[in-house]
């Protein structure tokens, strides 16, 4: 059975759901599923790890881990690795996830595989898929070292219950403070309620079509009508042009998504565009041109003006949600 | 500020990325190379403090002989001087931790206040370089950076990086390695002259041999597919926005059943 060891991210006082998901998949994967939470004030949330396989959880808690800062985390984590001695680290690739996977495993001398999509068992070896090229390929991984580090991608499995032992165990962690050069002097983060591109369910994208940035208020109401797991998303021409900000780009230079329904308004269809988001469960293509090469990778496509079709399928998803 | 950017050529991003034929890998014949994207934000980025405030830029980039273009690219947009580590069989076959134990025995004897690396390659899409980078070096790394200043005495950087949903600002001392992300800087398209004047530039080409090092990759590419071709389907018709958009709501309820 082999040890698996996944990384439990906390972010505004919550274990993210990747987390879960990448806890559930170590649980079905057959193996003996430990979790590690690091934060300041995080002890209490550690329990609800178990519910979703989580046999051990081990908690480093102090105000040193209050802002994710790499090296803290590296050193804690490797710590706990030390401690469990796992085969395989699971970490979702969250964008702190991004940054803390291949730190890790350099910390650990091995190599890490990043943004998996699909995992399996040969043996005690778990055999990795990834996109490359943008999700224009797919390759299939595995990473030679003991232990086996892979970020996996938000959105790849689905969050089972599937209790565990679920005990929890806090770990001091005398940090190396010489190792901790930089210092986080500020964090903003938006108050929004919305989900990251990369973890919403529905995404609601705008392109050169949306003509100004005021108009993406058309795409944030369809949105909201969704609820909240759905979001906003742009090309790259919306966003160069100023109308919304670099985080909203989805695309081979922007975010990579695969959403259970992706709805592109006023978006060609260009080939940078289509590798991020062409994995989404379903597409929707508003655009006027019927000619557009969106189209022929949309499931549904609707030909016409998207100020008169967003306002009135608003008022469509508001009826079927009741609201 | 001495800076070193480490700069990968990729296929340009209009490629259509069709396999080789044990599918092992992609069909490279006929692909037109460009320089990574995001290592043309941290070029921009070092050759802009190198014009603040003084030093030099050098280039090291691990490819084959074609790979020359990149390095061409980066020193027409104001770098100084650049090492190739031209390798075709170890570069063919590195994988993140290899490339970087590269990197790593070129970058060590040379002069440098910061490293900048791009976000990620757009080829393989690791992310992984520059924190494996860090480690050999024992250098701090700030990944994702949207903003670089140098303190007045140009001994620290003060960075802005993305985190989810909003920014941190981190301090950290020099020497140390930045990842740049979209938004960093707006790259400057080279002009003639400077793309002439690149071509005298010196560029030093060595082999992983020479360099002192070896490294076997720490992972392996066991297969590739491609993903199955996306299908047109289904044209949503009506007389009118309003018929439409009712056509298209029962469609995503009923049939594709997402809401
Ligand atoms: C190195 C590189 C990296 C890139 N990375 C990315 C990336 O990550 N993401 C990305 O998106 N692009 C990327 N691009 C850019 C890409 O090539 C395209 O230029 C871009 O995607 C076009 O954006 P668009 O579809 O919004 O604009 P356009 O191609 O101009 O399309 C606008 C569409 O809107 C339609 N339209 C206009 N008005 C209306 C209306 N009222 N109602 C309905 N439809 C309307 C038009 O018919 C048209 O089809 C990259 C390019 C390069 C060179
Ligand atoms: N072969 C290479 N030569 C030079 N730099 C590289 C090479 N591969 C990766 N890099 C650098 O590391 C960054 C991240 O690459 P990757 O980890 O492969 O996504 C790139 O943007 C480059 O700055």
């Amino acid at each position: 059975m082999p040890e698996i060891l996944v990384y439990a991210e906390v972010q505004k006082g919550e274990i993210k759901k990747g987390a879960f998901e990448i806890t559930s998949k170590a649980k079905a994967l057959g193996g003996q599923v430990s979790a590690c939470i690091i934060g300041k004030d995080v002890e209490g949330l550690a329990g609800e790890l178990g519910k979703y396989g989580a046999d051990k959880i081990y908690v480093v808690d102090g105000p040193e881990f209050e802002n994710y800062l790499t090296e803290p985390y590296v050193q804690a984590l490797a710590h706990v690795a030390g401690l469990v001695n796992p085969s395989i680290i699971f970490i979702s690739a969250s964008a702190q996830g991004k940054d803390l996977t291949p730190a890790l495993a350099a910390r650990l001398k091995v190599g890490s595989i990043s943004d998996c999509v699909d995992l399996s068992m040969e043996g005690d070896k778990v055999i990795a898929k990834r996109p490359m090229f943008a999700g224009k390929a797919y390759a299939t991984v595995e990473a030679l070292g003991n232990p086996q580090v892979l970020s996996i991608r938000p959105n790849s499995f689905g969050v089972e219950e599937i209790a565990g032992a679920g005990d929890v165990e806090k770990v001091d962690v005398s940090l190396d403070t010489s190792k901790i050069k930089a210092v986080v002097k500020s964090v903003e983060v938006t108050e929004s309620e919305e989900p990251d591109q990369t973890e919403a369910e529905i995404i609601v994208a705008g392109g050169r079509g949306m003509d100004n940035g005021e108009n993406f208020k058309l795409l944030e109401e369809l949105a909201h009508a969704f609820g909240p797991t759905a979001t906003v998303g742009a090309s790259r021409a919306a966003v160069d042009a100023g109308w919304i900000e670099h985080g909203y780009q989805i695309g081979q230079t922007g975010k990579t998504v695969s959403p259970n329904l992706y709805i592109a308004a006023g978006i060609s269809g260009a080939i940078q565009h289509l590798a991020g988001m062409n994995t989404s469960k379903v597409i929707v293509a508003i655009n006027k041109d019927p000619e557009a090469p969106i189209f022929s990778k949309a499931d549904y496509g609707v030909v016409g003006d998207l100020f008169e079709i967003i306002p009135k399928l608003t008022e469509e998803i508001k009826k079927i949600k009741g609201q | 500020m001495n800076s070193v950017v480490c700069v990968k050529q990729v296929p340009d991003t209009e490629t259509l990325i069709k396999l080789n034929a044990d599918g092992t890998g992609i069909e490279t014949a006929g692909i037109k190379w460009i320089m990574n994207p995001f290592d043309e934000y941290a070029v921009e980025e070092a050759v802009r403090q190198k014009e603040k405030s003084g030093g030099a830029v050098t280039l090291v980039c691990l490819g084959p002989d074609q790979a020359l273009d990149a390095i061409r690219s980066g020193l027409a947009m104001g770098a100084d001087t650049a090492v190739h580590i031209n390798d075709a069989e170890f570069a063919a076959k590195a994988d993140p931790y290899a490339t970087a134990v590269a990197l790593a025995a070129a970058i060590k004897d040379l002069e440098y206040d910061a490293i900048f690396c791009g976000k990620q390659a757009v080829d393989d899409d690791a992310g992984q370089v520059a924190s494996i980078l860090g480690e050999l070096l024992d250098l701090p790394v700030i990944t994702i950076v949207i903003k670089f200043e140098l303190s007045d005495d140009g001994k620290t950087a003060i960075v802005t990086r993305e985190i989810e949903g909003g920014h941190a600002v981190i301090e950290v001392p020099l020497p140390a390695i930045f990842t740049a992300q979209k938004g960093l800087n707006e790259p400057r398209y080279a002009s003639l002259p400077q793309i002439m004047k690149a071509k005298k530039k010196p560029v030093t080409v060595k082999t992983v041999a020479d360099l002192g090092v070896s490294a076997e990759p720490m992972t392996v590419i066991k297969g590739m597919e491609l993903p199955p071709e996306r299908q047109a389907g289904k044209m949503i018709e009506g007389a009118d926005a309003a018929a439409k958009a009712a056509a298209l709501a029962k469609a995503l309820h009923e049939e594709a059943e997402v809401i």
